[in-house]
């Protein structure tokens, strides 16, 4: 934390109280405090820093030092609305300062032109809520090029042949190919497909104040000690601080917005460390706090004038929920990969993006990508190859003959939005501060699944081409767990089919705007983030548009 | 959901989580596991903070046939049964009743199988296993025919969890004393690296388009 952050009064009427402060809320609160807004930050979590970082399994992955623990926040889970839910662990967040953004994968795709227009160009899919974007790929590309340039992205620019077009080239090359990557690239190009190299929100070259990637090797579920992944907390939060309008206030858990009798919304209630309850008043509320805590919140700011929750006239809040298909195939190779160093991924490839769904049968699309993303215990869980016993000689020396020769292939993928996967209220169960858990809804489409298995088997020719000496995976299966939060107060220019406009602008409260993971329309293609921190400064300079215009207040 | 249970939903489920799924959903019972950094940087201790001498001497013995020793250490040498004492003496109250009432169920078995003998500790590594695989109700292993009683099954997968995390944990943070654990699946205990880091990649040219002739197959 900075010495010049400003410490505001819950009673002064800051011009944004923005609630959380991962991937979208970092960008939002840079932005609006730059262009001279008195910002409050509120989010959930604990502000750690570099220092706090470790590579304690225990500790970080095991207690849920950086994300929602299971225990304060409790979930249920049921595949359909006609069922009782059950109490089930159904999701992880980040939950501190930089939410997600600090403990994931930093893959970082854009969203192709399709992904914006996808009704209009495959049609209908029957019994789903597809729908265009009320914006295009032309309309955010300025924006990707901002984040890439802003928050410190690494890639190659025309590495691919199906990337969409792009205004300028990445600031700095990618990151050193893995072991993984050289197989995967080699056994693509064998089959005629396009490997590239996987654009990542990891330094490849050091920043002012922040290291570049050293390749520790504790990378997917941890924070980075030498600030070289490009979460929030590493890049905007800090350039909030600078600002001196912008405060971070942790530990604070909003759990109601108020609105006045006009409907406009007047601050937001929350909970401080010790559980005491404050009202931080507000000219105007973005909310951040992801595809489920988003929802959460309109749904438990519920009153006379609001009866179904905030912003909520068209029923649809939590709604339409897509957590992105795949799944992982995996292969050992003869010799020692070591892939445990360096981060997760190195190479990419996207010739399966745009599937016909005349030729292959089902609507989807998706991408490949080379990685090992254990840490040692995670692989003694779960990474040794199938009917490896669990313990003794043999358990033995699978740990030793696998941990360094295994790697993965990701398969990423669509999910269609269907109105009855959601998250919402559960009727029973309370969280640790006596507010109702989220219940999560969701079963996939079967096409969704069918995507799945059309990918794992483009995986297994891969292996097959790079020579494999054992591979596996498992059919793809409904989901039930989920970290990918998406489109859950979609945008939309129809109030009755959307939760904001293409301003991220609430339908219904004027002066009340979203913008996280559950403003998308649909789910890309596996890699949301780059996505969300695009909108979030793309909904920065609307917003400050419409403040200046006196349009939010008036 | 125990943990092959976990990891037979990731894999057949496809959840398309990978290893992000596996570590969200550890056994909350391995987060007891754990102790205070400082505790964690010194020796393996010479006295026990949660075991009696005996009790560890049990203890001990099971894990060294979960991650036995042969020409390479196993748990034994990793100091395991130090790294389980302290975490349950520490944060890992909320096991401690699974191995009071657990180690009993355990000496009970061995008489019940082997009745000349009274402490698993004394049994043959063969006759070890088999208590083991009675307890192990994923064991793919012939097992005796009764059934185990739950709470000793909960007491072998808590153990066995423990065991793996004490043998597989970073040294900085209490177990895998002097780094055998690592040794043995090859990670290097730094936490800087510089490419190449494997075999595949270490003659790597660097990136190259594709070629014509390549896009032609």
């Amino acid at each position: 934390m900075t010495v010049d952050q400003p410490h505001y009064k819950t009673s002064d009427e800051v011009d944004f109280a923005i609630i959380g402060s991962g991937a979208a809320g970092g960008i939002l609160a840079k932005e609006l405090s730059t262009n001279g807004f008195r910002v409050v930050v509120l989010e959930q979590g604990p502000y750690l820093t570099e220092a706090d970082f470790t590579h304690n399994e225990i500790e970080i992955l095991a207690q849920d030092k950086l994300t929602n623990h299971p225990k304060l926040q409790p979930n249920t889970f049921r595949k359909t609305p006609d069922e009782k839910a059950k109490p089930q662990r159904a999701l992880v967040y980040g939950r501190c300062v930089g939410g997600t953004s600090v403990h994931f994968t930093a893959n970082f795709w854009r969203f192709h032109e399709i992904d914006f227009i996808e009704r209009s160009k495959v049609g209908p899919v029957a019994g789903t809520g597809l729908m265009d974007w009320p914006i295009t790929y032309a309309d955010l590309e300025p924006y990707y090029t901002k984040v890439e340039w802003e928050i410190g992205v690494s890639g190659l620019a025309g590495a691919s042949p199906f990337d969409p077009p792009r205004s300028k080239p990445y600031p700095m090359p990618p990151l050193p190919v893995k072991s993984s990557g050289v197989i995967f690239e080699r056994a693509a190009r064998k089959l005629g497909w396009h490997p590239f190299p996987a654009p990542m929100a990891i330094l490849s070259q050091a920043r002012p104040g922040r290291s570049a990637c050293v390749n520790c090797g504790f990378c997917l579920g941890f924070g980075c000690e030498v600030g070289a992944k490009s979460s929030s907390l590493a890049t905007t939060i800090r350039k909030a601080e600078r600002t001196g309008r912008c405060e971070i206030r942790p530990n604070s858990y909003v759990h109601r917005i108020e609105t006045d009798a006009n409907g406009r919304v007047t601050g937001t209630v929350y909970f401080d460390e010790k559980r005491n309850t404050h009202l931080q008043r507000a000219k105007a509320v973005v909310v951040c706090a992801n595809g489920a805590e988003t929802p959460r919140l309109l749904l438990l700011s519920a009153n006379k004038q609001f009866p179904d929750g905030l912003a909520n006239s068209s029923g649809i809040v939590g709604k339409y929920l897509m957590l992105n298909s795949g799944g992982v195939v995996t292969g050992q190779f003869e010799h020692p990969l070591n892939d445990y160093k360096g981060f997760a991924v190195s190479r990419v490839l996207h010739d399966f993006y745009e599937l016909d769904p005349q030729k292959v049968g089902f609507y989807g699309g998706g991408g490949l990508d080379a990685r090992f993303d254990f840490t040692p215990i995670s692989f003694a869980f779960g990474g040794l190859s199938p009917g490896t016993p669990r313990w003794g000689k043999d358990f033995k020396a699978a740990l030793a003959q696998e941990f360094n020769r295994t790697m993965e292939i990701f398969c990423h993928g669509t999910s269609l939005p269907l109105e009855n996967n959601s998250f919402s209220l559960d009727p029973d169960l309370k969280d640790a501060w006596g507010l109702p858990a989220l219940r999560l809804t969701y079963k996939d489409h079967p096409d969704d699944l069918k995507l799945g298995n059309w990918m794992f088997a483009r995986a297994h020719e891969l292996f097959d081409a790079a020579g494999a000496q054992k591979k596996w995976s498992f059919p793809a299966g409904e989901q039930q767990f989920a970290v990918h939060l998406l489109g859950s107060c979609r945008m939309g220019n129809d109030p009755k089919t959307s939760v904001i406009n293409s301003h991220h602008r609430t339908h219904d409260v004027k002066n009340l705007f979203l913008c996280d993971g559950s403003s998308l329309v649909t789910s890309g293609r596996g890699q949301p983030t780059m996505t969300i921190e695009a909108l979030a400064f793309r909904a920065a300079d609307l917003i400050t548009a419409l403040a200046k215009r006196g349009e939010i207040s008036a | 959901m125990n943990e092959l249970n976990r990891r037979d939903f990731l894999l057949r489920a496809g959840t398309g989580l990978s290893a992000a799924w596996v570590t969200a959903n550890w056994p909350a019972i391995l987060s007891a596991a754990t102790h205070a950094h400082n505790a964690a940087k010194a020796m393996p201790p010479t006295k026990y903070e949660f075991f009696t001498p005996e009790e560890a001497a049990e203890i001990e013995a099971i894990t060294a046939r979960l991650i036995p020793t042969d020409d390479t250490p196993g748990a034994r040498e990793a100091g395991v049964v130090y790294f389980i004492d302290r975490g349950l003496a520490t944060f890992g109250l909320d096991d401690q009743k699974t191995y009071r009432e657990g180690l009993p169920e355990l000496q009970a078995r061995v008489s019940e199988v082997f009745p000349s003998a009274s402490k698993f500790s004394g049994l043959a590594t063969e006759q070890q296993d088999a208590v083991l695989h009675s307890f192990d109700e994923k064991s793919n292993a012939p097992r005796p025919a009764f059934r185990a009683r739950s709470g000793a099954q909960n007491f072998f997968e808590t153990l066995r969890q423990h065991t793996i995390t004490g043998f597989l944990i970073d040294p900085d943070y209490g177990g895998n004393h002097d780094g055998v654990g690592w040794k043995l699946i090859g990670r290097e205990r730094e936490h800087m690296f510089q490419a190449p880091f494997g075999y595949y990649d270490k003659d790597y040219p660097g990136w190259q388009p594709a070629t014509k002739e390549a896009e032609k197959k």
